[in-house]
């Protein structure tokens, strides 16, 4: 363990804001996965195992929108509304099936549909990984801000995430839309029996967990190489954001996957090869001083 | 008067019953199918290859550069009119599932002889299966050099037709060191993918960039794990440290998110960048900005060996797949053409036979460095394969100018190593 390298890049301006901003990437990425994981689990008591499926449709479809119309911001609304629909179908179809059913049979239908979007996304793109590349307004140099590099991509990467997290918490906080959501998943019979189509809002609301799925892979195409399978590794790490911040919780999402992304990039200079440990030390203490997360209105 | 009471003894239900008998053991042993193949059937070859997940590249490209010697074969003619039939299963990566597959092709398929298109681990597992069962097996993308170089795992019926890991390290060690002399470059970072090939790949580079340019300085080892999406924490070490060279042995997308994410802090322009892994069309064209001027070794690149017959089989590969061939493809379609050399320079399809006249074989081939390439006896792998390094430019044809590794100097170095772990 490398604390001497840690107290030295805190004592640094550069290699703090350096870092700050590399964790601040890693977790908005992540906050906008857990966030629609989190919002499912909420309203429709299901554990959504194929949500990083949906960010890699939304990386791929990304990236074919953006091959033809070569317009960053049309790719990546196409990619949010793309899997956004997906999700309606996933519920009307499937997920619909299964309400009330053990977790058992949520894996198993969820494993399937990971399963399957791997061997279509293969059929259609191909077995090779494939590489959006950096959109032309974004290729400059990186910004220098108190000695340290900021990629302009991961500048805009950030505050479009905090606007997706603002536009959340007004959506879900503000808006008639939210009290009928907030009012389901806190009793989802009661909602049903006051007169809400609570069939319809769950479509919904699959449909805008896809929605935030599909941005977060339209984001992350012009950076990550698209290859089938690769919603995998973002599923686990947005399990433990949902999980630390309580499931439902889309504010503790937010903060447990800024949490999580300056854990990885500071964890990085003391245990480099225990990054991913570290995350699930964190929520190891997490689960031991409050078992439901940390932001979560349910008993501990 | 024997044989005639022997005769009045046949009954008819005896006769049923040894009937009876001969179809059971037929059924158990197989042996109408072996005669039928051996003379008129098919020609049945196993292939165990990573068709599925993030890999699958490995097998989709391998199974091509296999196929496309099969189809012209199969057009020729055949072996006296019998055609190659491939059998193509999908081992996942997993070595016992590819242990269970290459059993099955041996004793439930009927197949002939194996093509092992298994990375490493899956290899290993294969070779054990051959060893026991004696069934002829050509490796194909094993580049791990203890499979053949070590006597205790080699076997006289394996033979493999891929580049290896001591070959290429010889090769990126002595074109490492050069440039570090030519340009002063004395301060050494490597990032590796945090798995066996990855530690042992860096390793071996590290040996040979040590042997020839003794005054090189090892600063931080990086080891992001495999399929690791996020290169930040990376990229940020580098430009703490401030290297004058960087070696890595990442790979496919791997080394594309790296590339390009590294691209976002102009990461490439603040050191001498050598890429072990990068010159394969489908990572060099799938980077949407490659930087001018990292250092590769070549893994496929139409342009080396240079001559007008590698162009014509990326040619015939691109026309018949629609995609380019990778490093896996040449190393496939190498594997298969010795298979058929040694068919019909017997003029049969027994593995016992083929393994005999294998070792020493002589081809012509677009992938050798003088247009042949040899499968070297005495520890029968091949070895006159294009190997060098080059540097890149950003577009087509990505790597215009590979300098060609002395085989000499790899020979020499190669005994050497061998010394060093007691195989000879």
């Amino acid at each position: 363990m490398d604390f001497s390298s840690l107290f030295g890049c805190i004592s640094s301006a550069s290699c703090l804001v350096t870092q700050s901003i590399s964790g601040l990437t890693i977790g908005m990425l992540l906050f906008l996965v857990a966030s629609g994981l989190s919002l499912i689990f909420g309203v429709l008591k299901i554990t959504n195992f194929a949500h990083g499926s949906f960010y890699m449709l939304g990386a791929y479809f990304a990236l074919t929108v953006y091959q033809v119309t070569n317009n960053y911001f049309l790719a990546v609304c196409a990619a949010a509304l793309g899997v956004g629909l997906f999700g309606v179908l996933f519920e009307r179809f499937l997920i619909r099936r299964i309400y009330g059913s053990n977790v058992l049979m949520q894996l198993l239908l969820s494993y399937a549909v990971i399963l399957i979007l791997d061997d279509v996304v293969m059929l259609v793109w191909g077995s090779e990984f494939q590489a959006m590349g950096m959109p032309e307004m974004f290729r400059v140099p990186p910004l220098r801000f108190a000695g340290a590099y900021i990629p302009a991509f991961y500048i805009f990467l950030i505050l479009a995430a905090f606007a997706i997290a603002g536009g959340l918490w007004f959506l879900i906080e503000k808006t008639r839309f939210g009290k009928v959501v907030r009012a389901a998943a806190h009793n989802g019979d009661m909602a049903s029996a006051l007169g809400i189509n609570t069939s319809l809002l769950y479509s919904v609301t699959l449909g805008l967990g896809g929605v935030l799925a599909g941005l977060a892979g339209g984001l992350a195409a012009p950076v990550r190489s698209l290859v089938p399978g690769m919603g995998m590794s973002i599923l686990i790490e947005s399990f433990i954001v949902t999980v630390i911040g309580g499931m439902g919780s889309i504010m503790g999402a937010f903060l447990s996957a800024i949490i999580i992304g300056l854990t990885r990039s500071f964890g990085g200079i003391v245990m480099p090869e225990f990054t991913e440990g570290l995350m699930f030390l964190v929520m190891v203490i997490v689960l031991i001083v409050k078992p439901t997360g940390l932001f979560s209105k349910g008993q501990d | 008067m024997n044989n005639n009471s022997s005769k009045k003894n046949l009954h008819r239900r005896d006769f049923v019953k040894g009937i009876g008998g001969v179809a059971a053991a037929t059924a158990v042993t197989g042996f109408p199918a072996i005669v039928r193949a051996q003379n008129t059937g098919p020609i049945k070859i196993g292939v165990s290859s990573i068709m599925s997940g993030r890999v699958a590249q490995l097998g989709s490209s391998s199974t091509n550069g296999a196929k496309l010697g099969v189809d012209a074969f199969n057009a020729a003619g055949g072996l006296n009119g019998r055609m190659i039939e491939l059998i193509i299963r999908d081992s996942k990566g997993k070595p016992d599932e590819a242990a269970r597959i290459n059993r099955d092709f041996i004793n439930r398929d009927d197949c002939d002889m194996i093509l092992s298109l298994e990375a490493s681990t899956g290899a290993f597992a294969v070779q054990e299966v051959v060893r026991e069962l004696g069934t002829l097996c050509m490796h194909c993308l094993s580049e791990t050099s203890s499979l053949t170089a070590d006597p205790k795992l080699r076997t006289a019926n394996a033979f493999r037709s891929g580049r290896q890991g001591a070959h290429d390290a010889i090769s990126a060690g002595s074109y490492a060191a050069g440039i570090a002399k030519e340009k002063g470059l004395k301060k050494w970072m490597t990032v590796g993918p945090n798995y066996a090939y990855g530690h042992d790949t860096t390793e071996q580079f590290l040996k040979y960039l040590n042997h020839f340019s003794s005054d090189v300085e090892l600063g931080s080892q990086l080891w992001p794990k495999i399929f690791q999406p996020d290169y930040t924490d990376v990229i940020n070490k580098i430009l703490q440290e401030k290297p004058d060279a960087v070696f890595t042995c990442l790979w496919g997308g791997d080394l594309s998110s790296f590339i390009e994410q590294g691209n976002l802090y102009g990461l490439f322009d603040q050191a001498q960048y050598f890429c072990i892994a990068l010159a394969d069309y489908t990572t060099m064209a799938a980077v949407k900005n490659l930087p001018t001027g990292l250092h590769s070794g070549n893994r496929y690149v139409s342009t080396f060996p240079g001559s007008a017959a590698n162009a014509a089989w990326e040619a015939a590969y691109v026309n018949k797949f629609g995609s380019r061939p990778t490093n896996w493809s040449w190393e496939a379609a190498l594997g298969m053409q010795y298979l058929i050399e040694g068919m019909k320079k017997t003029g049969t399809s027994d593995g016992n036979e083929i393994a005999r006249v294998l070792p020493g074989m002589v081809v012509q081939s677009p992938f050798g460095v003088d247009g042949t390439i040899t499968m070297r006896a005495e520890d029968q792998t091949v070895v006159e394969y294009g190997t060098g390094w080059g540097v890149t430019q950003s577009s087509e044809p990505f790597m215009p100018d590979v300098a060609a590794t002395d085989w000499k100097l790899i020979y020499e170095l190669e005994a050497a190593w061998k010394k060093e772990q007691g195989y000879i």
